[in-house]
């Protein structure tokens, strides 16, 4: 009978791997919103794995920033586009897709390999030991963070605040200036309910001459 | 008494590397791929925090959170110039923006 903690950790590995395994395969990974949900699965058993590693501020912030945060917006962004069945056709076989499996499974084996070389002949170590006390609490997270790695850390704020700006920037609407001299109600309909090339009131375009030649 | 040897986690780690690179190399949906690439940072979060349980190091907690804080912002970016072509486009696929390729 293997120690609880192993079972522990091959449940949890099974887990991982088989989310991953599902949000790739292109039968559930068609549509993009199963793949996001088995990504999601996939966040809460690494979770479970970082508590085994006794790294308690990491295992809270997977939890809120990569299951929460991150893939909320995933969901936001793939129910905002709205896309239909014909926007997710992706071809089923092509030679890429062969070569691309095959180097994913090159890089497993390279890193597979040198990973037992390097840990093979290793004595595992006691972690119950008190000289190897876990170092993962807040509070040994934050003094590290807040002492040593202070720069590193008001950098990273600054990082997200741009990216955050950035993010607001890009996504935004640009309606005023695309084609509309002025707002137009006629803007509100979704162009591609109507035909291209409509004339609609106040000359507004039903389209924007970017789009031409993207339609399916 | 440890059960776990470290190489177990390296190797879960270096799995889910390998997933998400092929499928940054197989899918052509950039929703996916962008997922993909979540998968790839988190399967290096991983390696980090093994070798800071089994090292006794900090650093990999603090490199871990600043991993975690990278992905945020380039998944938001990331995110919002995939709403920005979907809008001029009307395409989620890298295989058709091509437009530097003439």
């Amino acid at each position: 009978m293997p120690p609880p903690e192993l079972i522990l950790f091959y449940v949890l590995a099974t887990g991982t791997l088989v989310a991953a395994a599902v949000m790739l395969l292109p039968s559930t990974g068609r549509n993009p919103i199963h793949s996001a949900i088995a990504l999601i699965a996939a966040f809460f058993c690494l979770a479970g794995l970082y508590a085994q590693l006794s790294a308690h501020l990491l295992t809270a912030l997977q939890i809120i920033v990569y299951a929460g945060a991150i893939m909320v917006l995933f969901t936001f962004v793939i129910m905002l586009l709205n896309l239909t069945p014909a926007d997710m056709r992706e071809p089923r076989f092509a030679w890429w897709k062969v070569a691309g499996g095959v180097l994913g499974l090159f890089v497993f084996g390279k890193l597979a390999t040198v990973i037992t070389l390097a840990t093979g002949g290793e004595q595992p170590i006691n972690l119950a030991d008190p000289m190897n006390t876990p170092l993962g609490s807040v509070r040994d997270v934050g003094r590290m963070m807040y002492t040593t790695n202070l720069v590193a850390f008001e950098l990273a704020s600054v990082l997200l605040l741009v990216a955050a700006v950035g993010a607001v920037v890009l996504a935004k609407k640009k309606l005023d200036y695309v084609d509309a001299p002025e707002p137009s109600p006629a803007r509100t309909h979704l162009h591609r309910n109507v035909p291209a090339g409509t004339v609609l009131p106040h000359g507004a375009d039903a389209d924007p001459p970017a789009s031409h030649g993207a339609h399916h | 008494m440890t059960v776990i040897p470290l190489g177990h986690f390296l190797l879960l780690a270096a799995m889910l590397f390998g997933i998400g690179l092929a499928g940054v190399l197989t899918r052509r949906n950039v929703l996916v791929l962008l997922m993909s690439i979540e998968l790839m940072l988190n399967a290096v979060n991983l390696t980090l925090l093994a070798f800071a349980r089994y090292r006794g190091w900090t650093d990999g907690h603090v490199f871990a959170f600043f991993v975690i804080a990278v992905a945020a912002a380039e998944a938001a970016v990331g995110l919002a110039m995939v709403l920005a072509v979907f809008r001029l486009k009307r395409t989620v696929f890298v295989d058709d923006l091509r437009l530097l390729k003439r």
